[in-house]
C-alpha cells in the first residue's frame, strides 16, 4: 500500500516537485482552469484545485491546513477586483489575504508560499500562465518541511483553554 | 494522533465508516481522458488505497455520461447499497447536473455525489503521463474525502417576477422585448439614446438581400413603442441592480428630456424653430446636422424630441426659448429634471451593442486628415435617401460623384496592433458599400481584403454577384493612404498603397474615395456595465456568456441574458436570433413560476453565536439581521446567495455553509494531499 501512496514529489531522484493547492471562485478562476483545459493550455502537473464558490470563503484556515498537510504553495484566486460575482466579496478575500501573508510570516513561512492571482471566467491564458510562474517559484523556495509532530508539542492547556472552532480565526478579522 | 486533529477548526469525529459506502467512477471520456491518465491504474488504486476511506465500489467506463455511464451508478446505489457517489471525470459546470441527476434516478439524495474534474484540470493541461495520473488519483482522493462530509439537501425554490428588462433598444433588444411581450409578460426596455432602433437605423440596406434597413425596421421599432406589455423607458439608464435571478430591483434614470410627454405630439414646431445647428456625431455620423432641440431620425421611437444642454441657447446664455414660444400644445419644459424610477423584474436581457472602432487610430490610413477617406458609417449615411445628401454618393465637398472608390476591409480588425478578432460582418459590409456604390454612380470599385469570408445563408451568392458585377478585388492589407503623388494621373487623388498578395506585386491605385470598413468594439463602458449587472466580460471586452457553444445567451449570474453584439460581433440575423432565444429561455422560467436554485446557503447556530456581530457588514445582499433582544444573528435563506463570506469570518464558528462546509474543505484538502493514505499507512505499521 505505502508505495503507491507515495505523494508524486517523492519519484524523481534529486529534483524536487512542490505540491500547490490551489482555492479558486466557482464564477471566475474555476471557470479560467476548465478554459485552460477546454484550449489545451499547457500548465505544472503540480497544483490540485478546490473549488469555493467566492474568495469571500476562503477562511485562512483552510491555507493554514493545507499547509499544515504537506502543501508547499498555495494559490488563492478569484475575480478581478469589481468583477466580483457576490458584488464585493472579493476584497474580502484581499484583505483576508493581506494579514494572512503576515500571519504566515510569524509563522516562519515564506511569503512567497502565498499566492494571490485575479482571474476572470474568460482569463485561461493568465490563469494557466500564474500557476507556471508560481510553481518555478515555490520550487526555487524548496519544500516547506512543516514539522510532522509539530501540533502535538501544544502544551494540554494551551488547547483546552481556547475555542477549539475559532482557534485558527484571525483576530484582524474583527476589522471586517 | 490522525491528521483533522492537528489543526484547530477541522471536523468532528466523522460517521462510522462501515455507514459510507462510496462509489467512484472513473471516466476515459474516449481518450480525452484516458489519452493522459492510466484510468484503470487509478481506479484500482481507488479500490485498494481508498478502501478505508469508505469506497466499496471503483468503477471505469468509457463514457460516464453515457445512459450506459449513469446506469452503472443507478445500479450501484441500488444493489450494492452505495450511499455516496464520486465521479471523476470533466468540469462540475459540464455533468453536475447529469450525474446528480441520475443518483436521485436510484432514489438517492442528488447532492450526496461529487463531480471532481480529472480533463479540464489534468488530463488536457498536462503532458506527463505518469504526474497525470498521480494527480487524477490526489483529485479523486480529495473528492472521496469531501464526499464524506456531503449532506442530504433540498433545492431551493424562488418566484420568478413575470415582468423583464431589456437594455438596449437595437434589434437584439427590440427583438428580445417583442417576444416577451407578445408572449403576455410585461417589459421595460431601456434605451440610452433619445430612440430605439440602435445602429440598424443608420444603415442605407441590409446585406446580402438588400433590404431597405429602415423599411423591415421601422415596422418592429413602432410595434415596440404601442405594445401595451412594453414600457418604453428611452434616454433612460439603468443606475442599480439589486436582487436575485426572479427579483431583481433596478433604478433607472429617467434624463430629463425638457419635454412633456403627455402632451408633446410631436409635431415637429420645436426643431424647425430651433436656431442651433450641430453636427450630429451620433445618428449622422458626423456628416450631417441636427438642431439643439432634436429627434434623432424622422422615423424615431418614441416621437418626442429632446433638448441637448450641451448646445442649447438657453442653457448656455439663457435667452432664446423659440422652442417653447412656438410649441402648440406648450411642451417645452425648461425646469424639468431627471426622474428616477425602481421596477421590479425577474429576468434582464442585456442588448446593448457595439461601437464602431475609431479609424483615427490608424494614422496610416487617413481618416480625419485626408478628406475623401470616409468610415463605413459615413458612408451608410451618405448613401442612404433620408441622409444628409438625400442618397448622393459624394465627396466631402459635397458636390462632385466619386469615379474611382476603394474599400479596404479590416480596419481595426485581425490586426494584432488592435483587435485580434474577426468583427465578422465588415466583408459582407464591404461588398454591400461596393454594390451601392456601383449602382448610385457607376465607378470603378476596388475592395482590399485579407481574407474574404462569406459564410452564411445567400452570403457567398452575393460575393459571387459583386464578382459579375465587375468589382475589382485586389488580396492584401493596405499599406497606406496617402496624397503623395509618384506621377501625374495620381495627382489629386488619393493612392493606395498595397501589397496584391495574388499577383506577388506592390502596387499603387488612384482613387477618388476611399471606404475604410471599421470593425466592431465593445461599447467604451461595457466593463462598467457588465459590473453593473454582476456578470464578466472577456479578454477582449465582450460579455461571456455562460457557455460559448450550448449557452450563449444565459450568462454565470442567474437570471441575466446577453443578446447581440455585447456578447460578440455577429451581424443583423444573429442578433435577432439571440434576442428571441434570450426570451424564450425567460419564458420558459416566468411559465414556470419558479425556479430551483442550488440549495448553497449559510445558517447560523445560534447557540454558538456569540452576538458579535463580526459577520453583520459582511453581506452585500443583507441577509444577515441582528436580533437585538437575543443578541444573536441570524440569516435570511431566502437573500443569502451562498458566498460564504460570513462562514469564513465568524470567529466562533457558530456559521456554516450548506454544500461548502469547513469539514467538506478541510478534508477535501487532506485527501488531495493525500494525508488519508499516508495516515491510513501509519495506522497499520504502528499499532495503536
Amino acid at each position: 500500500m505505502s508505495a503507491t501512496a507515495q505523494a508524486p514529489e517523492a519519484k524523481p531522484e534529486g529534483t524536487f516537485e512542490p505540491t500547490i493547492i490551489g482555492f479558486t471562485c466557482n464564477w471566475c478562476s474555476y471557470r479560467a482552469a476548465d478554459m485552460a483545459g477546454t484550449a489545451r493550455m499547457k500548465y505544472p502537473p503540480n497544483i490540485r484545485l478546490i473549488r469555493l464558490m467566492c474568495s469571500g470563503r476562503l477562511d485562512p484556515t483552510f491555507v493554514i491546513k493545507a499547509f499544515a498537510s504537506g502543501a508547499d504553495g498555495v494559490m488563492v484566486s478569484g475575480c478581478h477586483p469589481g468583477d466580483c460575482h457576490y458584488v464585493d466579496q472579493n476584497y474580502k478575500a484581499l484583505r483576508r489575504y493581506h494579514l494572512l501573508v503576515r500571519t504566515l510570516e510569524q509563522f516562519g513561512i515564506e511569503r512567497e508560499r502565498l499566492n494571490l492571482t485575479w482571474a476572470s471566467a474568460g482569463e485561461g491564458a493568465i490563469f494557466a500562465n500564474a500557476i507556471g510562474t508560481f510553481t518555478e517559484q515555490v520550487r526555487a523556495l524548496g519544500p516547506l518541511n512543516w514539522p510532522e509532530d509539530g501540533p502535538d508539542e501544544i502544551p494540554e492547556e494551551t488547547h483546552a483553554g481556547s475555542d477549539p472552532a475559532g482557534a485558527g480565526k484571525l483576530a484582524a478579522e474583527v476589522t471586517a | 494522533m490522525s491528521a483533522e486533529e492537528k489543526v484547530p477548526g477541522t471536523p468532528a469525529p466523522e460517521t462510522p465508516a462501515d455507514d459510507l459506502r462510496v462509489g467512484v467512477y472513473v471516466c476515459h471520456c474516449g481518450s480525452n481522458i484516458a489519452g493522459m491518465v492510466d484510468v484503470e491504474g487509478v481506479r484500482d488504486w481507488a479500490a485498494v488505497n481508498l478502501k478505508d476511506r469508505g469506497v466499496t465500489v471503483a468503477q471505469d467506463y468509457k463514457f460516464m455520461c453515457s445512459s450506459l455511464g449513469q446506469e452503472l451508478i443507478e445500479k450501484d446505489i441500488k444493489e450494492r447499497g452505495i450511499n455516496r457517489v464520486v465521479v471523476a471525470a470533466c468540469s462540475p459546470h459540464l455533468h453536475e447536473k447529469t450525474f446528480r441527476t441520475a443518483c436521485a434516478n436510484a432514489g438517492l439524495n442528488p447532492y450526496l455525489c461529487e463531480l471532481v474534474s480529472v480533463r479540464e484540470q489534468d488530463s488536457w493541461v498536462h503532458t506527463d503521463r505518469a504526474a497525470a495520473t498521480e494527480k487524477a488519483k490526489a483529485i479523486l482522493s480529495g473528492g472521496v474525502e469531501r464526499v464524506r462530509h456531503h449532506e442530504e439537501l433540498e433545492p431551493m425554490r424562488v418566484p420568478i417576477h413575470p415582468a423583464s428588462l431589456v437594455v438596449g433598444g437595437g434589434i437584439g433588444g427590440i427583438s428580445a422585448a417583442l417576444e416577451l411581450a407578445n408572449a403576455g409578460y410585461p417589459v421595460y426596455l431601456v434605451e440610452r439614446t433619445p430612440s430605439i432602433g440602435g445602429h440598424m437605423a443608420q444603415f442605407d440596406k441590409t446585406y446580402p438581400t438588400l433590404d431597405c434597413s429602415a423599411c423591415i425596421l421601422t415596422p418592429r421599432m413602432v410595434e415596440a413603442g404601442t405594445h401595451p406589455n412594453i414600457t418604453l423607458l428611452t434616454y433612460s439608464e439603468v443606475e442599480a441592480v439589486k436582487g436575485y435571478v426572479g427579483n431583481f430591483t433596478v433604478t433607472i434614470r429617467r434624463k430629463a428630456r425638457q419635454v412633456d410627454e403627455e402632451t408633446c405630439t410631436g409635431c415637429g414646431v420645436c426643431w424647425e424653430k430651433c436656431p442651433v445647428n450641430v453636427i450630429d456625431t451620433e445618428f449622422e455620423a458626423g456628416i450631417g446636422y441636427r438642431k439643439a432641440v432634436y429627434v434623432p431620425f424622422a422615423q424615431a421611437v418614441p416621437k418626442y424630441p429632446v433638448i441637448d444642454k450641451e448646445t442649447c441657447t438657453y442653457y448656455l446664455k439663457g435667452t432664446c426659448r423659440a422652442c417653447e414660444k412656438f410649441c402648440p400644445p406648450q411642451s417645452i419644459r425648461f425646469d424639468q429634471e431627471d426622474e428616477i424610477l425602481n421596477v421590479e423584474v425577474g429576468n434582464i436581457v442585456i442588448a446593448t451593442g457595439y461601437q464602431l472602432f475609431d479609424s483615427r487610430r490608424i494614422p496610416q490610413y487617413g481618416y480625419g486628415r485626408l478628406p475623401n477617406v470616409f468610415t463605413s458609417m459615413e458612408f451608410e449615411r451618405l448613401s442612404n435617401a433620408a441622409g444628409p445628401t438625400g442618397g448622393h454618393i459624394v465627396l466631402r465637398d459635397g458636390v462632385t460623384e466619386p469615379k474611382t472608390v476603394g474599400i479596404v476591409h479590416c480596419v481595426g480588425s485581425r490586426d494584432r496592433n488592435y483587435n485580434a478578432y474577426c468583427s465578422s460582418i465588415c466583408c459582407m459590409q464591404s461588398l454591400k458599400v461596393a454594390h451601392l456604390v456601383k449602382e448610385h454612380t457607376g465607378a470603378t470599385v476596388y475592395n482590399f481584403y485579407i481574407d474574404m469570408r462569406t459564410p452564411s445563408k445567400g452570403y457567398d451568392e452575393f460575393y459571387q454577384r459583386l464578382m459579375e458585377e465587375g468589382t475589382i478585388f485586389i488580396r492584401g492589407k493596405v499599406a497606406e493612404i496617402t496624397q503623395a503623388a509618384h506621377s501625374p494621373e495620381e495627382e489629386g487623388k488619393l493612392i493606395v498603397q498595397v501589397e496584391d498578395t495574388l499577383a506577388g506585386a506592390q502596387v499603387r491605385i488612384p482613387l477618388d474615395m476611399v471606404v475604410l470598413s471599421a470593425g466592431l468594439e465593445p461599447q467604451a463602458d461595457a466593463k462598467e456595465v457588465a459590473q453593473l449587472f454582476g456578470i464578466s466580460c472577456g479578454f477582449e471586452g465582450w460579455m461571456l456568456e455562460r457557455h460559448p457553444k450550448l449557452d450563449p445567451v444565459a450568462t454565470m449570474t442567474d437570471g441575466i441574458f446577453v443578446a447581440g453584439c455585447v456578447q460578440g460581433p455577429k451581424d443583423i440575423p444573429a442578433t435577432v436570433a439571440q434576442g428571441a432565444a434570450a426570451s424564450a429561455r425567460i419564458l420558459g422560467r416566468i411559465q414556470q413560476g419558479e425556479m430551483e436554485l442550488e440549495p448553497i446557503r449559510a445558517s447560523v447556530d445560534e447557540e454558538k453565536c456569540s452576538g458579535c456581530r463580526i459577520c453583520n457588514n459582511l453581506c452585500p445582499f443583507s441577509a444577515i439581521i441582528f436580533h437585538e433582544d437575543r443578541m444573536v444573528t441570524e440569516i435570511n435563506p431566502a437573500l443569502c446567495q451562498g458566498c460564504g463570506t460570513c462562514v469564513a469570518a465568524c470567529p466562533a464558528g457558530a456559521i456554516s455553509g450548506t454544500g461548502f462546509s469547513n469539514e467538506q474543505i478541510l478534508s477535501q484538502i487532506e485527501g488531495l494531499l493525500l494525508r488519508n493514505i499516508v495516515n491510513a499507512a501509519e495506522r497499520e505499521a504502528v499499532p495503536a
